[in-house]
């Protein structure tokens, strides 16, 4: 059954008092997927992913894991298991101890659960760390432990809250390869919460944007990241220039918008489009702007002053006041053709190319 | 590891501590050494002299019947104690820690005994449990059950060390509820994840990592059995019946105060504050090893 999802949440509500932590919340994960859930922090994220687990229950709505509604089921006999964002390490217990606490409830024979506690080691690439205390663990190492303890249990879900948040910038990058090449090779769901764009960016098959307790788009990283549906999701994963721009006509899957400055554009409509004519937001992403150089040109540019720059070492971010336009665009530029050497006041050209415009639902 | 903070004044940490080292200099090393001084002298019974003796004393105290006979009392009374105030104490605050309607009342309420007096708390329980007037005493009897612990040693002893424990048990309460709650909910949960059920949680999650508590609470526990309980064995049997609830401390107020055998009271004292310190150095050597700090 290849069609049938993983995970299937289903108009899912979680309020707490007067205070809707999740709102009618519907989602579907499909098996072998990273799966990630993204927004800022009271989002509804960890909820969401605390009710899959088991450690918090729906007000309303159903969660079905592997075809098995969940409503009543504890977190210990769902096919789940759950690597915390404190990464909850016994710590008087040995990394091998910690790794084994699940498989002693199993009953294994030694040989089979020796076997299986150097498999998830190994995988984790802990082998060989079995006695050390978890108090004499680095962060890194710490997060390792976690992940063996929940990948021994071979649960069909691993839910993941924020496991690289306390890592320094370096060790995060690294173990977001590691966790994505982990997850390829086991083949296991994953299911991760983070308020990190970039780390959603680059784990993810598919994301969910989440703002206040309500799904705002699912998509691959890369739909996400270039077709957001709405200005606070387009915000939210990375800068942005919004441009205001006036309806001029319709169809089934196109609109045509009169710009400041673009002039008039076709751009698909966004998803989640109200049909309501009048007044539309266009969105351009900064890199999608490039400075043109001396005698280059494009087909598509628009001429303006530096403002302001901004020096970020292996970039540039210029900001360009556009005649006819009423603020500046945002524009990043790589540094290897001396976008550095880029003075406040120079006049330069930007390319772009339409289909980068990108129409929003507010 | 914290920054060193230097005073500026070369005086003022001194300045700081004569308070407290006033108090353990005046209540503590002097009384101890005029213990020591007076271990080794004997009075004349008339109180008008007294002499060296040496090692005497210590020599007769130690081959007194009665004396060994205090050191089992003392024994059975505090490992009873002890025990007895520590498990109930962890029951009533793993108890408590669910409690989530009224915790605020309920740990209050449960707190609430420590703020009574040994003797008061000693007197309260011999009023349930006298066998002339006690409400408990009196159904205990009506059960059949040959209640009498004025006569009956074992009983007395009982009674001495339910109400000893019963005032130790707020105490101990406070310290593993803050114990319990200190522990991050998340461990709680992770070992629920991986199947371990409540009473196994407890076992290898919880009470391993409630031993620094645990640990600090025997050694308080321990020190109050041994000389805190005075008060309650005072009010309630007063060493008796015989001297089967004479416990050393007992034993020295009694021998130097009540029979004025200063110099015997005096190695007796000596006695216990060797065995106190060798209690406390042994739960530090060995008991601590097995304990782990977080």
């Amino acid at each position: 059954m290849p069609d049938r999802p993983m995970i299937e949440i289903a108009s899912v509500t979680r309020t707490y008092g007067k205070f809707n932590a999740l709102d009618d919340a519907s989602l579907s994960i499909r098996p072998g997927e990273f799966f990630s859930l993204l927004g800022p922090s009271g989002c509804g994220k960890t909820t969401l992913l605390r009710m899959i687990g088991g450690f918090d229950t729906p007000t309303s709505g159903t969660i079905t894991i592997d075809g098995q509604p969940m409503l009543g089921i504890p977190a210990n006999r769902r096919p789940t298991n759950m690597v915390f964002q404190s990464y909850a390490i016994f710590p008087h217990l040995d990394v091998e101890q910690n790794v084994a606490y699940g498989l002693k409830r199993l009953r294994l024979d030694p040989a089979e659960e020796r076997r299986r506690i150097d498999e998830a080691l190994a995988q984790v690439s802990l082998a060989g760390f079995g006695k050390r205390r978890a108090t004499e663990l680095s962060g890194g190492q710490r997060q390792r432990v976690a992940l063996a303890r929940a990948l021994v249990m071979r649960p069909k879900v691993l839910l993941l809250d924020e496991p690289l948040s306390a890592l320094d910038k370096k060790l995060r990058e690294q173990m977001q390869v590691e966790l994505r090449t982990l997850q390829k090779a086991v083949g296991i769901t994953f299911v991760l919460v983070t308020h990190d764009q970039y780390e959603a960016l680059a784990m993810s098959d598919r994301i969910a944007v989440m703002f206040g307790g309500r799904i705002a788009q699912v998509a691959a990283p890369k739909d996400i990241y270039q077709r957001p549906v709405n200005r606070q999701v387009a915000d939210f994963l990375g800068g942005m220039n919004f441009i205001q721009a006036a309806l001029v006509g319709e169809n089934g899957t196109a609109i045509e918008v009169e710009t400041m400055g673009f002039g008039r554009v076709t751009t698909p409509k966004p998803a989640q489009w109200s049909g309501k004519g009048g007044a539309v937001t266009i969105g351009i992403r900064p890199e999608r702007l490039r400075v043109l150089w001396d005698q280059e040109t494009a087909r598509h540019e628009l001429s303006g002053t530096v403002v302001d720059r901004h020096y970020f070492g292996e970039i540039t971010h210029l900001v360009v006041a556009i005649p006819g336009m009423d603020a500046p665009l945002s524009v990043t530029e790589t540094n290897d053709f001396g976008a550095d050497d880029i003075p406040v006041g120079a006049q330069i050209r930007i390319a772009y190319e339409p289909d980068a415009l990108v129409a929003m639902a507010d | 590891m914290s920054p060193r903070v230097v005073f500026p004044n070369r005086m003022l940490p001194y300045l700081l501590l004569a308070p407290q080292l006033a108090i353990t200099l005046v209540f503590f090393y002097w009384p101890a050494s005029q213990a020591l001084y007076q271990s080794v002298l004997r009075e004349d019974p008339f109180g008008l002299a007294s002499r060296y003796v040496g090692l005497d004393n210590f020599r007769r105290v130690l081959a007194d019947p009665n004396y060994i006979n205090s050191i089992e009392v003392t024994a059975i009374f505090s490992v009873a104690t002890a025990a007895l105030a520590m498990s109930t104490a962890l029951l009533l605050a793993v108890m408590a820690d669910k409690v989530i309607r009224g915790r605020g009342i309920y740990r209050t309420l449960m707190i609430w005994p420590y703020a009574v007096a040994p003797a008061i708390a000693g007197m309260l329980w011999l009023f349930m449990f006298n066998p002339t007037m006690g409400t408990f005493a009196y159904m205990l009897r009506a059960t059949g059950y040959n209640w009498d612990p004025l006569l009956n040693g074992p009983q007395a002893m009982t009674l001495v060390i339910a109400a000893a424990a019963w005032k130790q048990i707020s105490y101990n309460f406070l310290f593993f509820v803050a114990g319990l709650q200190a522990i991050p909910k998340t461990l709680i949960e992770a070992a629920a994840i991986d199947g371990a059920g409540e009473t196994k949680r407890f076992w290898t999650i919880v009470f391993p990592l409630l031993a620094p508590t645990t640990f600090f609470l025997l050694v308080v526990n321990t020190v109050y059995a041994f000389f805190d309980t005075f008060g309650i064995i005072h009010a309630v049997t007063g060493g008796g019946p015989g001297k089967s609830t004479e416990t050393l401390v007992y034993k020295v107020y009694n021998d130097g105060f009540v029979n004025l055998l200063f110099g015997s009271s005096a190695a007796q004292s000596v006695i216990l504050m060797v065995i106190v310190i060798a209690m406390t150095a042994v739960q530090f050597r060995y008991v601590e090893k097995k304990v782990h700090y977080g």
